[in-house]
């Protein structure tokens, strides 16, 4: 008992980490295999980063769409990620993060766009910005927010 | 109102300019939602919470921005862009800013 109250603190420590790494790795495991179910449901859905120049009376309507995710790190991740920034290189945690992130904001940028009748999406733009609390707290990410938006268009029958 | 984020409206021919038009609003989320945010900060993972906040709050921006045109005599907006900017800690700034135009 007595070495629990001594250990109070590093106890607490590494149990978030357990609950970190488990809890967060799940979801993360979880949250790919469904970007990927759903990516692959969409690939015939175009979307371009460029401006497309259609023919006179081929467009039906256009309209904009977007589509955003927020998504925060897990407890494990974070520590792993305050280590890296003292040896400095990649850290991976943030990577997958971002992407997650992105992905997942394309998707239902797409999803609204499909549901809208449209046959493509022109013009994609991705924003991507550091919200929440410990955001602007020396350098820490807390979550990233990604927002997708594009141009929708709706074609006439040729 | 026709909304899109390219020159043009496709499909449509641009007969007048109106100018640039813009909406803006600054939101914070109550702190309730601050502290599921914060729980959930522990095991990674979408925060449901803070996506429905900015997505209504971007919304916002957009209404407010073609209010904007509608005042000015258009009937589209092109060329539309999204900012977002954490202003205070806890609150964040959404901007959407376009060109008023009229199209037939």
């Amino acid at each position: 008992m007595e070495i629990v109250t001594r250990y109070f603190d590093l106890i607490v420590f590494l149990a978030l980490l357990t609950l970190g790494y488990t809890a967060g790795s799940f979801a993360e495991r979880k949250h790919y295999a469904s970007i990927v179910r759903r990516e692959r449901e969409q690939l015939t859905f175009q979307v371009m980063t460029a401006e497309a120049f259609f023919a006179e009376g081929r467009v039906k309507k256009a309209f904009l769409v977007s589509g955003s995710a927020v998504i925060s790190i897990d407890y494990f991740k974070r520590m792993l990620a305050i280590l890296r920034n003292i040896f400095g290189g990649r850290i991976k945690a943030y990577e997958s993060l971002v992407d997650r992130a992105r992905r997942e904001a394309i998707l239902r940028m797409k999803e609204q766009a499909i549901g809208n009748g449209a046959h493509m999406v022109v013009n994609l733009r991705l924003e991507t910005s550091t919200i929440g609390n410990s955001a602007n707290r020396k350098g820490k990410l807390g979550s990233v927010e990604v927002v997708a938006y594009g141009t929708a268009v709706a074609l006439n029958p040729r | 109102m026709i909304l899109t984020n390219v020159n043009t409206v496709p499909g449509k021919k641009i007969v007048e300019h109106f100018g640039i038009v813009q909406g803006s609003t600054v939101r914070a989320k109550h702190v309730g939602r601050d502290i599921m945010a914060g729980l959930k900060n522990l095991v990674g993972g979408e925060l449901k919470g803070y996506t429905e906040l900015l997505q209504d709050a971007r919304e916002e921006a957009v209404q407010r921005m073609t209010e904007q045109a509608r005042q000015l005599g258009a009937n589209a907006v092109v060329n539309i862009r999204f900012a977002t900017s954490s202003v205070a800690q806890g609150a964040a700034e959404l901007f959407a800013y376009g060109t008023a135009v009229r199209v037939e």
